[in-house]
């Protein structure tokens, strides 16, 4: 990384780069590979670009990131991602 | 080999710009700015401004745009005026802590309401906490050679914080003036491309501006104060530099005259400031001992020279501004400075606010009043509570 002179708020781009994300959420998407129809409408909704692609056309949750917010199984059109709350409740 | 323009302080501001080349300039018209931009606008139709010139539809968005383009690296100007500055108030505080050099011309009008375009100094000083260094001119020539150099301050490695130029509506703004314009290859000489220390490039990627933990952003600001510091030298070593350059000079964080053996030291602003200098004429041909400090700089606050004023004289402040619920602010922030350091006595005037004319008769009459030792409060109404 280049040092400057001032002290100033610049980040460059690497995975994690504010830590493990995924322990913030509460509702954990949990997959079932049986129904899923390989369309990637979950990777593509993903605003967090945590749905892993795999070579085989299937795919995965990357759960050090996701944050639980859900949106993969609601654009889901053959319901293969259930939403389990991961969180106790206090 | 420099010429003599005649022209307004917008227009001169409008030249100085240009040749300063700025690859972005934004801005929203505002009276009594609009002829700043038009002059700019002149420039782009006859084809001696080449940069990108941003049509905007606020002053927010100005300073947002001049934000985006100074972020990919580039040198941005534009100029503004009393609510417009307002209206840019929350971006103000993003550029300067985004560390990102834009320069502007604020001219300094009153707010409203009582709607009213004439001059004082409430509109920059409300923005005296941004972050941003601030510059008050007194002539044409200065404002034209003030731009020059606040590029050249702005964009120091060491610095990297925005400069706001300020003039006084009308009396600088509109008011025609012979003014020596250095050849481009001088200036250009003076002031090379800007170099940024990082910039935005889909090639090179970067977030700016990006969340921080509470123990990062303290330093962030610390070291916005430590830049402000060095730029109190910086300011001094880039006007040294012009002088010896292109051959004038207004002084460093304040202009001094007939400082030498003065007993008493008038500290005023702007268009006030050079009108001070008729009237110290007149005082001192009446045999008063006193001399005149104008602060060109009210970010960084020349706090240590005033405190050296302070050993010999005592000091009379006007302040074109109020800070409600308290006094003046330069009249606040010279007492501030002097704390523990001296216990001269400091007497404040507020005057001109509202556009009010402020002539060298009235400023005889509040040193005098100050001297003879007469001033009943700290600080006198003149326009209202006379003297």
């Amino acid at each position: 990384m280049k040092k400057y002179k001032i002290v100033t708020t610049l980040s460059y781009p690497k995975k994690g780069a504010m830590g493990k994300t995924g322990n913030w959420r509460v509702f954990k998407p949990k997959l079932d590979k049986d129904k899923c129809v390989k369309c990637l409408r979950c990777w593509i909704f993903c605003p967090e670009g945590t749905i892993i692609r795999n070579k085989d056309g299937t795919v995965d949750i990357d759960y050090d990131y996701c944050k639980g917010c859900g949106i993969c199984a609601n654009v889901c059109k053959v319901k293969a991602i259930k939403m389990d709350r991961e969180a106790k409740r206090e | 080999m420099s010429e003599v323009m005649i022209d307004t302080g917008n227009y001169i501001a409008a030249k100085a710009a240009i040749m300063a080349k700025p690859e972005v300039v934004a801005s929203y018209p505002i009276t009594p700015q609009t002829t700043l931009v038009e002059g700019i606008a002149n420039y782009v139709k006859s084809g001696e401004y080449k940069g990108e010139y941003i049509c905007v539809e606020s002053e927010h968005s100005a300073m947002a745009a001049c934000i985006g383009a100074s972020a990919t690296g580039v040198r941005t100007f534009t100029g503004t005026s009393s609510h417009g500055l307002l209206l840019m108030h929350e971006m103000l505080h993003w550029a300067a802590l985004a560390r990102l050099p834009i320069v502007m011309c604020n001219i300094n009008r009153v707010l409203g309401p009582g709607w009213n375009i004439w001059t004082d100094e409430n509109d920059s000083i409300s923005q005296r906490d941004t972050g941003w260094i601030q510059f008050y001119c007194s002539s044409n020539q200065e404002i034209f050679d003030t731009i020059i150099q606040s590029f050249k301050l702005a964009e120091h490695e060491k610095v990297n914080l925005p400069v706001m130029i300020n003039y006084n509506a009308f009396i600088l703004s509109h008011t025609s003036m012979p003014v020596y314009i250095p050849s481009q290859k001088e200036i250009d000489k003076y002031l090379p491309k800007r170099k940024a220390l990082w910039e935005l490039d889909i090639k090179n990627p970067v977030t700016m501006g990006n969340i921080i933990l509470p123990a990062e952003y303290e330093k962030v600001r610390k070291d916005m104060q430590k830049s402000q510091e060095i730029s109190k030298k910086l300011i001094c070593d880039i006007s040294a530099e012009w002088k010896k350059k292109i051959g004038r000079f207004h002084g460093d964080l304040l202009e001094f005259y007939k400082c030498t053996g003065a007993e008493y030291i008038l500290l005023s602003m702007g268009a006030i400031g050079a009108e001070s200098k008729a009237a110290i004429d007149n005082l001192r041909k009446e045999g008063f001992k006193i001399g005149l400090a104008r602060v060109r700089t009210f970010r960084p606050f020349p706090k240590e020279e005033i405190i050296k004023l302070s050993k010999k004289a005592e000091l009379i402040v006007i302040d074109r501004n109020i800070s409600v619920g308290m006094e003046g602010a330069l009249f606040t922030e010279i007492k501030a400075s002097l704390y523990g350091k001296s216990d001269t006595k400091v007497h404040g005037f507020i005057a001109g606010l509202g556009g009010n004319d402020v002539t060298f008769e009235d400023i005889e009459k509040m040193c005098k009043k100050a001297i003879k030792g007469k001033t009943q409060k700290e600080q006198v109404w003149y326009g209202l509570e006379g003297v």
